[in-house]
């Protein structure tokens, strides 16, 4: 089959999905919607792969369809296009395995749910969206998938509506978005100005004639392709919750877990770093912003590892292993290593997919528990997801033998990055190193946290007995749905044994599982090593100076083992915490020292917006209403007129209630002074 | 020669006369009176859309100048002439289009007087098509002023508690605007000897004169938009106005001042424009911000919207005097989209209303669980209004803020803000409104959306997403007068 004809089917299959089970879910039942969306979802997989199959070893050229004009205005054109590149078809497959690997587990995940057509439908519409925007061939497609995606995920987080705690974090999520998409619109208007056009294609030739060139932006001169790439950047920094947008992340996990999976590990998220990688072409030309995403990026690392270390929910732990992993990749683009960028990205999705869809069966054999504290010791009673689990926290933790290059999907994806980041470092100093180090630093944390999850959860004693207490139980938002009204929550007690999930759920993770071990050892030549100019067939650039990868590949040996000796220390300490010296960390947590504090409430981000925007926007909102519209405008305005010409009826000796007499009144006044003034102002 | 501009503009009339003969037929609360003229009325309606449609359909895209031209002798020299362009053409096609459903949307929630206020909205319509078509000033002004009395009648009348406050805050505002405008018309015609507005827009005014014809014609423009800080009078009339009215109001009347920017403003008064354009823009930018955080902090559901409609309005007066393609085309289109959406918001809150009778957001909450259609319904319009991308409202705001970030990138960086902002009061209102739990107890027997109501919003989704996904349709119609009128604003302005 012609990949130009396969890939309409693959991004507008889900949009069909979607939109037969959101109008007709009712009428064609459960079943038909779950199969309709889900079946659609199997065939954009199977096409996905044919067209990456061709695309890696079957010569496929890069193409663009265009299907339709969106925007025509002068110089300001835009199609409904699609675009198919090894960007593009990397993310295609990312996108359809991961997601119809979640509709198959949602069938068992979501079995009690009343409304399953309308989350089917949503999960297929975001596909569609998350498609449209890997597909996109200008600005503006770009900005309609990535705001389609944060519709998606907003509907998604707060689908369980009736819980006030997911209706918070949904608007908080978009909110948030809207913050970086201040920014992006303001780099897409920066992009148009400069370049007269926001085609890809016609913008990513010229790139160099605006190299060390000044842009005017608010009074000030800014080198030209700095400032682009930075606001747009801001935008990358809002989608894949990076430092100071980062609070919705943790916040997203109210949705229902197949959700976390897919929108807020394996794809969405990722978006921002794809967008990164896309306009290599103009961040190669700027130089001051990609030392500003590299720092983002280790900062976000660095920051979300150590907040993951002292959280109780399962979900929320998982939640800033993403945020400490997008910071990898970011730093990974921001230091010139967009391929190692994307490698993570691919590997990242699957053992991500694998430990968030492994934490929901846990949460689901565990009766809706997603504190940790509760669990241990379920290794026993859910065998197969123990397994896979255990696999997605060796991928993570990027566990290989650095001398014969055997390892899990993270070893190489990961290792490429901090090696990278230290040829980088050895070039340019500065922030590069800086985020060296983090990277080696947080694989440590990010053993520990990985670690103590799989240990808190899957050994030691088991704490889910009768002695259950529910006093942290409120204060968490769960993953609970039988808090719906139609659902009752007699059969799913608390304190019964925890069960093995159902195959639906557990076909899905035992795949991913496969891409966990597989995803790194089968491509880590196509995507970083010496295959990569003719996998990536110009997809991304490197400037001509740019030559991190080559010397990220002769790093010393020392600095090839380094991340698997901090990690071992990681995985060891948390061995000792939370197995050897079992309860030695809630012990350390009830002390509630400063630093347990200041990491347990995530650096306080969330107390300090709450403080400083939130509340300056609720009291300059009342200001201005009860204010200046009611005491100022109006007061002057027409109550102060209505007012003093009622006053003047009164002295007149003629109350007059009706209002009319006023206009009048006040029309004459205004005419009879204009006109003279107009004539005044003719024989002037 | 007259021709189908007069012909749409009073094809409404034939429906008045014909109710106007029921009721000295009939009796006037007859039932059988009242459905008759309901249905007379939704049919007059309706045949003047498929005349809008035929004349849209028959318009020269390509043709920057005036088409469908009439123009009959009147008196004293002047003349009553008629005609639309590229920008005009597309709101008698919004009015004609709002007009049926502003009908369908009354056919139950007004029981007084039903025959009156049909007949006060079918001379709104008269009053309003004729604004955009009239090509002769005082013609113009003679539309754009009589078109505040049946509005004024609507509120007054129809309209809630505060009705008499709010009518009269709102006729106080826009008659003290339309009398500066009055005094600046005056003066044009003795000093041009025209009253024709294509001639007019040839004619160069001396550039103080200028100055003070464009503050007069701001003034009135400014309250009708209305921009801040002269838009207090629109939360009240709103909140008092029948739900039909408020359609009206808000996606019809508020673009007479957008209108008259691009009609005025900015082809007659150039060096005006150019000089004042700072002052437009603060102003906007102004708007933006700070109507939208009052929007966060309403009770009131037609209130909030309200102010949203402010916040959007400001978008269309950046876009205006950004003076370029993009900003202007931009924000014909927003105004045009604001039209349908907010339209459609204050539909849905008629909806609520008229099962109700509160527009109380705190009496509200959990609506999804029993009226899942009306939620998706109001999902799809709260993203129209927050500016998705795929809805029409997405279109405008970035084209407007694209336009004016050449013209000024403070602006376009305060504007900006602003789509934060509208994510943040919107998805706030719908969440207070249609999800979490059923909580008052006086809700539990509401019903979902019934077919008249389906009806209603159907032709309204179709345009919110055709136009935001095919904005083309659109800006195939504006461009070629838009061209012409920002390449004869920058030679005249010298901008």
């Amino acid at each position: 089959m012609q990949a130009q004809s396969l890939l309409p089917v693959i991004v507008f299959g889900p949009l069909f999905a979607a939109l037969v089970a959101g109008l007709f879910g009712r009428r064609i039942g459960d079943i038909a919607s779950q199969s309709v969306t889900t079946g659609f979802l199997i065939l954009s997989c199977l096409l996905s792969w044919t067209i990456f199959a061709q695309w890696t070893w079957g010569g496929l050229e890069p193409f663009t369809l265009q299907i339709a004009p969106f925007i025509h205005v002068g110089n300001f054109q835009s199609n409904w296009s699609l675009r198919l590149d090894g960007l593009s078809a990397v993310m295609l497959i990312v996108v359809t395995t991961v997601s119809a690997l979640v509709h198959v587990y949602s069938w068992g995940y979501m079995a009690e749910d009343p409304s399953r057509p309308r989350f089917f439908a949503y999960l297929s519409l975001f596909t569609f969206a998350m498609l449209a925007l890997v597909t996109a061939a200008d600005f503006m497609q770009l900005f309609f998938g990535w705001e389609g995606v944060g519709l998606a995920s907003y509907l998604l987080i707060g689908f369980w509506f009736h819980k006030p705690s997911a209706n918070a974090a949904s608007i908080k999520a978009f909110v948030v978005n809207r913050v970086g998409d201040f920014g992006f619109a303001l780099g897409i208007m920066t992009v148009y100005w400069m370049f007269g056009t926001i085609q890809f294609a016609e913008i990513f030739p010229r790139i160099h004639e605006f190299a060390g060139k000044h842009w005017e932006f608010l009074g000030q001169n800014w080198s030209a392709i700095d400032l682009a790439c930075a606001l747009l950047f801001v935008g990358a920094m809002g989608k894949s919750a990076q430092f100071f947008l980062h609070t919705w992340l943790p916040d997203a996990m109210e949705g229902p877990t197949p959700v976390s999976a897919l929108i807020h590990a394996a794809t969405m998220v990722t978006a921002g770093v794809y967008m990164v990688c896309l306009l290599s072409p103009m961040f190669e030309y700027a130089p001051i912003a990609k030392q500003i995403v590299t720092l983002i990026g280790a900062v976000t690392a660095l920051f979300a590892a150590t907040v993951g270390l002292a959280q109780n929910d399962i979900k929320r732990v998982i939640a800033y292993s993403t945020c400490s992993q997008l910071g990898y990749m970011f730093f990974a683009a921001g230091v010139g290593a967009y391929q190692a960028a994307m490698f993570h990205l691919f590997t990242h999705a699957f053992f991500k997919a694998l430990l968030f869809l492994g934490a929901g069966s846990v949460i689901h054999g565990m009766h809706h528990e997603q504190d940790m504290r509760k669990m241990g010791g379920v290794w026993k009673y859910m065998p197969i997801t123990y397994a896979v689990m255990t696999i997605g926290t060796l991928a993570i933790t990027g566990v290989g033998i650095p001398g014969v290059e055997l390892g899990f999907a993270g070893f190489y994806s990961k290792d490429t990055i901090i090696e990278a980041a230290f040829a980088a470092g050895q070039q340019y100093g500065g922030v590069a190193y800086f985020a060296f180090f983090v990277g080696i630093f947080a694989a440590g944390l990010t053993a520990f946290y990985s670690w103590r999850l799989a240990f808190m959860t899957f050994h030691g004693t088991a704490k889910w007995g009768a002695h259950e207490v529910h006093d942290d139980h409120a204060a968490h938002g769960h993953d609970d749905h039988t808090a719906h009204a139609d659902h009752g929550h007699d059969d799913h007690g608390h304190g019964h044994t925890p069960h093995e999930s159902p195959l639906s759920m557990l076909i899905p993770i035992i795949l991913l599982s496969f891409g966990a071990v597989f995803a790194g050892f089968a491509f880590v030549e196509k995507f970083v090593g010496e295959g990569r100019n003719e996998f990536w067939k110009g997809a991304i650039f490197n400037a001509p100076t740019n030559h991190i990868l080559e010397h990220a590949h002769h790093s010393p040996t020392w600095l090839l083992w380094l991340p698997l000796v901090v990690s071992t220390t990681g995985l060891l300490i948390a061995f000792y915490v939370y197995i050897l010296k079992e309860g030695m960390g809630a012990r350390i947590a009830a002390r509630k020292g400063l630093l347990w504090g200041f990491l347990y409430n995530k650096w306080y981000f969330d107390e300090l917006y709450e403080a400083t925007f939130v509340k300056a926007a609720k009291v300059l909102g009342d200001l201005f209403w009860k204010g200046g519209d009611q005491k100022l405008i109006d007061g002057l305005g027409p109550d102060g007129i209505s007012a003093v010409t009622l006053n003047l009826g009164k002295r007149m000796g003629k109350v007059q209630t009706g209002y009319v007499y006023h206009y009048a009144f006040v029309m004459l006044l205004g005419v009879a002074g204009l006109l003279s003034f107009a004539l005044w102002a003719w024989q002037a | 020669m007259l021709g189908i501009l007069s012909l749409i503009t009073y094809a409404p009339l034939i429906g008045v006369a014909v109710i106007l003969a029921l009721r000295f037929v009939g009796k006037a609360d007859d039932p059988k009176t009242v459905d008759a003229a309901k249905w007379i009325a939704l049919i007059t309606t309706l045949a003047t859309l498929i005349l809008s449609v035929v004349l849209t359909a028959r318009f020269d895209q390509a043709n920057p100048g005036f088409q469908f031209v009439e123009s009959l002798p009147w008196f004293a020299g002047l003349h009553y002439a008629m005609a639309v362009d590229g920008i005009s053409v597309l709101f008698v096609l919004l009015t004609a289009f709002l007009m049926p459903i502003c009908i369908l949307a009354s056919w139950k929630s007004i029981e007084t007087r039903v025959l009156e206020y049909l007949i006060a909205f079918l001379i709104l319509e008269t009053l309003v098509i004729g604004v955009f078509c009239a090509m002769d000033l005082v013609l113009f002004y003679t539309f754009f002023e009589f078109g505040l009395v049946p509005m004024f009648l609507i509120i007054g009348i129809w309209g809630g508690k505060r009705r008499v406050y709010a009518a009269f805050k709102f006729f106080l505002y826009t008659l003290l605007g339309s009398v500066l405008m009055l005094a600046a018309i005056l003066a044009m015609i003795s000093v041009a000897h025209t009253s024709s507005i294509p001639e007019l827009m040839t004619y160069k005014f001396a550039p103080g004169l200028q100055t003070w014809l464009w503050l007069a014609f701001f003034a009135s423009f400014a309250v009708k938009m209305p921009m801040w800080p002269v838009h207090t009078w629109l939360p009240d009339a709103h909140v008092e106005a029948p739900t039909a009215g408020s359609v009206i109001l808000a996606g019809i009347l508020l673009k007479m001042g957008g209108y008259g920017f691009l009609r005025f403003s900015l082809p007659m008064f150039p060096e005006a424009s150019a000089i004042f354009t700072p002052l437009v823009f603060a102003l906007s930018a102004i708007a933006i911000v700070y109507t939208s955080l009052v929007a966060f902090r309403q009770t009131d559901i037609k209130k909030l919207i309200a102010y949203s409609s402010v916040a959007h309005m400001g978008f269309v007066t950046m876009g205006i005097f950004s003076g370029n393609a993009v900003g202007v085309q931009g924000a014909i289109f927003q105004m045009l989209s604001h039209g349908v959406i907010s339209g459609a918001l204050f539909l849905c809150v008629g909806v609520v209303y008229d099962r109700m009778h509160t527009r109380e957001i705190a009496f509200y909450g959990g609506l999804v669980n029993r009226m899942p259609w009306y939620a998706a319904v109001f999902m799809l319009f709260t993203m129209g209004n927050v500016g998705l991308p795929g809805t029409s409202g997405f279109v405008g705001e970035i084209m407007t803020m694209t336009g004016a970030y050449h013209a000024s990138t403070w602006t376009a960086l305060v504007a900006a803000t602003g789509v934060i902002f509208s994510a943040v009061y919107a998805l706030s209102l719908y969440r207070r409104t249609v999800f979490g739990e059923m909580t008052n107890p006086a809700l539990v027997a509401i019903t979902d959306l019934d077919m008249r109501e389906i009806i209603i919003f159907t032709p309204l989704i179709l345009s919110t997403l055709y136009l935001g996904l095919q904005p083309g349709v659109v800006f195939q119609i504006t461009q070629a007068s838009v061209d012409h009128l920002v390449s004869a604003y920058h030679a005249f302005s010298g901008a």
